[in-house]
This record gives C-alpha cells, structure tokens and sequence, in this order.
C-alpha cells in the first residue's frame, strides 16, 4: 500500500527530527567547544568556519583538570572493584550459605532502598571526619560502597544456579571462595561487567557527596571540579564546555562500547528482566 | 564472606543512619558534640518560614518532573519501538546519551544553551515571550527551567524501561486486533495501555523517589534562588549543616526528607497493589 509506506516514511522524519532536537544541546555543546571564543558570542554558525582546538589546549594545561581526572579514575575504580567484591561475595552468601540471620540480613538490605543516602550526608560527613578522611580518596570512596542492589541481583542470579553444580564442586573438594571465584562468578560473567560499567558510571557522575567532602582544589574528582572553572577564570563558553566534554568523555565512551551492557544494567536493578 | 560488606555497611550506612536521628536531637554544630535538646530542632523547623518554602519547592518541583517525564517517556517509547535495526539503535542512543552525562555537564551546556545574551535558546523565548528572560534570575521561569532540564537529563532511563515493556508484548495481541479492524488508538488503548501500566507504576515510583531528592541541578543552577524560588529541602540540609554550621538542624531537616520519602514510598506501594487487584 503505497499510502501507508509515505505514512512510514512522514512518521520516520518526525521521529528522527525529534531525536536530534533532543540531542542539540549535545551538538550544540560540542560544535561551541571548537569554535574561537570571539566566534562564539559574535554570530550563530551551525558549523564553525575553522576548526580550533584552543579551548581544549587551556583546559588540559591550565587547569586542574589532569588532578581532577586523576582523582576521578582512581576513587570510581576503586569503589567499581570494592563494590563488586563485597557485594558478590554477601549476595553468594545469601543465596548458598545457611547461618543464622540470613533471611533478616536479606530483609534489612531491601529495606535500605528506603533509606536516600543523600538524606545521610550530614552523619557521614561528621564520621568521615572523625576518621581523618576528609579532602582524601578514602573519604570520598567509603560512602559510595553500600549499593543494596548489586547484592540483590547477584543473589537472584546465583539463586537460579543448578545446585547439583555446587555439590560435585564440593565433593572435588572445593572451599566456598574457590566454588564463588571459580564457578559462580565466572557463570554470571556477563551480569558482573554489566554492573560493573553502571557501577562506574554512577561513581563517576557522583556530585554530592565529593562536592561535600572535598573542599582543597586538590582532591576534587572531574565533576565536582569543572564547577570551579567558570568561578575562576570566568565565564568563557568555548573553554567551558570544552572542559564539560572531557569530563563527560569517559563515561560517554564507556556507554558507546558497552550499550547493550548498560542497558541490561539499569533494567536488572529497576526490577525489569534484561 | 559478608564480613566486609557488613562492617562497611554498619560502618558508613546503618551507623550514619543512627546517627542521623541522634544527631537531630542536638544542638550540635557540624563538627564536634552538642546538648541535648528534644524536638527543639522540629519545632524550630516548624517556626521557619525557609522550611515551608522548602517542603513547597520540593513539591512543586516532583509536579513539574514526575508526569510529564513519566509520559515523555512513553511518547517517545512508542515512537522508537516501531523502528526497526540500527536506525532505531542511533535514535536510542541519541534520546539515551544525556541520562549518562555528569549533573555538572548537564548544567554547564544548558547553562550555555539558555544564557541570556547568546544562548541559542533564546531566539525561541524571543519568539513566544518578545523578550530574552535570564531564566535562571526569574522566580517565575527557574523552577520550570531546573524541571526542564532534568526531564532532558533523566528521560532516557524511563524510555528504555518502556522500550522494554513494549517488546514484551505479544505481536499477535496486534496482529488479532487489526483483523477484527481495530484503529490505531483502540489497540492502544485496549491492548498497549493495560499491558504497559505496571512498568508506567514502576516509572512513576522511581521517578516521585529520585525527584523528591533533587539537590545537584539546584544548586548547581540557581543556587536555591531568586528569592528563594528554587530552595528544596536537600538545599536546606545543605544550608543548616555545612553554611551555618547547624548540624543537629541539619540532620532534623534530612529526618524529615526520608519520613516524607517513606511515607510516600508505603503509600505508593499500597496504591498500586489495590489496583493491581
């Protein structure tokens, strides 16, 4: 039907028309990066008439910006890899262990999603202190362990191993670390780099809490950081979002090869099956 | 093995959480001891006009970013699920990529995009108002401006969900539809409606959660102003602890978000159990 095939085609325009609308401010954002800043407020061009890399060369040397990614790589992938472990190892505890209080420890870890961590910056910020840990990685990586839901979805994943699996690995005379690390974790690989990436992600693009407990130039992570730039030096559009690309750029790379991971990700831990 | 996810969690979770209500009892400046001094804190909470304002803004702020990005989310779902191969992977990608940018890139692009001397955005306010506003400086437009923008950051997620409660609908439910010659919009409304309403509930719990504790765009954008028109609760916390000083203030403050947060989670909960039933 030659009717419904221009209907199709109308329908796949306004589509498309819609979605890069949607990521104009993107463009936008990028094409302006590049553009000479007397270019910038003087006229409106859609593509700039020379490319110029100026604003990048001023954020990558003149700021702080290598100290912030520093802070930024290390802090996310420390807590990706604690976050992990710790939570892999309970939630196999959970699903295959017998000991006592499993099934209130199990209830009291839902009940955390309750509990806003944002409502508890205050008692971390006073405890954090306590510890010595402010303005240091320590203290902007302890708060950000506890993710309720990485241990639930891995224990609904281990829960549907087949336990006959778990039995001859026992009679072969394995201990429990050796049947996690060797058998159960390598089964839900797929599962693990998925939470891993979104782990990454969420520790990356975390504001809060670094904002509060870092206060020295030093020890800011990239996306507390960039909001100091614009104090500084004042407010210059081509440099700023020069500096908000790169910030944004190892979390936009890590989304553009894992996708799919990504994905499956956020469903598991919104309750929807990946 | 739950040995160290169970110290970190009573160390920096359960411990704080205790804390919280403890602290809220006190008097106590941020850092260091304070008095005892009951429901002092609540009550001077319940005198301060900061407060209402905060619990309204908070309010105003869900209304403005719950339904409309529940409903965008679907809007757009339907739109992308009737494409098909990579042309509908580009267009994900293209509605998906601002949920996983940093709040604080966020800001700084529509920051730019709206500035009021060259922001691009501007021809179109021109347009509609006659005049470019600084929005962030208007207490009329900010709130709407904050709420905009987080609808653009956050919708990506609602949309995937959506997505895939789509696919999880049975073609022929269609195909056995458009037999009997049913329209576009009664198999909307008879077919893709019911069968999507429990991932809309979903979408609407998670969203009236995260909404509720909106702080970073904020305070990122008009730092709680003008007059006070963008203030929300987490701000609050955020004024009483660590501008002024008030850590037992500031803590009564957080004890208030999460019984607000429990209650309407309880609620929400029982809500839409009774109309599963």
């Amino acid at each position: 039907m030659p009717g419904k095939s221009i209907g199709n085609v109308l329908f796949l325009i306004l589509t498309l028309l819609i979605a890069c609308m949607w990521a104009f401010p993107i463009y936008w954002a990028v094409v302006t990066s590049v553009k000479p800043e007397q270019e910038v407020v003087s006229k409106t061009t859609f593509i700039p008439d020379v490319f110029n890399f100026s604003a990048y060369y001023f954020a990558l040397f003149n700021t702080n910006l290598a100290t912030w990614y520093m802070n930024s790589i290390v802090t996310s992938v420390t807590v990706t890899i604690v976050v992990i472990v710790i939570s892999v190892m309970c939630a196999y505890a959970l699903s295959q262990i017998i000991f006592p209080g499993r099934k209130l420890l199990y209830g009291i870890i839902l009940a955390s999603f309750m509990v806003p961590s944002q409502a508890l910056v205050v008692s971390q910020f006073v405890l954090m202190h306590r510890l010595g840990l402010i303005n240091t990685w320590g203290g902007i990586i302890l708060p950000q362990l506890i993710v309720p839901v990485v241990v639930i979805v891995y224990k609904q994943f281990f829960d549907s191993v087949p336990k006959e699996l778990r039995e001859a690995a026992k009679l072969d005379g394995c201990g429990e670390f050796q049947i996690l690390f060797r058998l159960y974790l390598p089964l839900n690989w797929g599962i693990t780099t998925a939470l891993a990436i979104i782990t990454y992600i969420m520790a990356w693009n975390a504001f809060l809490w670094p904002f509060l407990v870092t206060s020295s130039e030093d020890m800011m992570t990239v996306t507390v950081g960039i909001t100091q730039i614009s104090d500084a030096f004042g407010v210059k559009y081509a440099r700023d979002m020069a500096v908000a690309i790169l910030a944004a750029m190892p979390v936009a790379v890590a989304y553009l090869l894992f996708q799919k991971r990504v994905t499956q990700a956020l469903m598991l831990s919104s309750g929807i099956k990946g | 093995m739950i040995a160290p996810f169970v110290t970190a969690y009573l160390v920096v979770f359960a411990y704080p959480v205790y804390k919280m209500f403890a602290l809220s009892f006190t008097d106590a400046p941020l850092i260091g001891v304070g008095q005892w001094v009951g429901f002092g804190n609540y009550v001077k909470l319940f005198g301060q006009k900061l407060f209402y304002t905060s619990v309204w803004n908070t309010g105003y702020f869900v209304l403005l970013t719950v339904i409309p990005n529940t409903l965008i989310g679907l809007g757009l779902a339907l739109m992308v699920v009737r494409l098909k191969g990579w042309l509908q992977s580009l267009i994900l990608v293209l509605f998906f990529i601002p949920y996983i940018l940093p709040v604080s890139v966020v800001t700084q692009i529509w920051q730019w995009v709206l500035d009021q001397q060259f922001g691009i955005a501007q021809y179109m306010i021109e347009f509609f108002t006659g005049k470019r506003i600084s929005v962030f400086r208007d207490p009329v437009w900010a709130m709407p401006m904050v709420a905009l923008v987080t609808v653009w950051w956050t919708n990506g997620f609602n949309l995937l969900l959506f997505i895939a409660g789509l696919r999880n609908i049975p073609q022929d439910y269609y195909e056995a539809a458009m037999l009997d010659g049913a329209t576009r919009l009664q198999c909307f409304r008879r077919i893709t409606w019911p069968l999507i309403w429990p991932v809309t509930a979903l979408v609407l719990t998670l969203q009236l959660i995260l909404q509720l504790k909106i702080f970073d765009q904020v305070y990122l954008m008009t730092e709680g102003g003008p007059f006070n028109s963008t203030y929300v609760l987490l701000q609050l916390v955020y004024r009483e602890a660590f501008r002024l000083n008030h850590g037992g203030v500031g803590s009564a403050v957080a004890v208030m978000l999460f019984l607000i947060i429990v209650v309407v989670s309880v609620l929400q909960y029982q809500l839409l159990r009774v109309r599963e039933r």
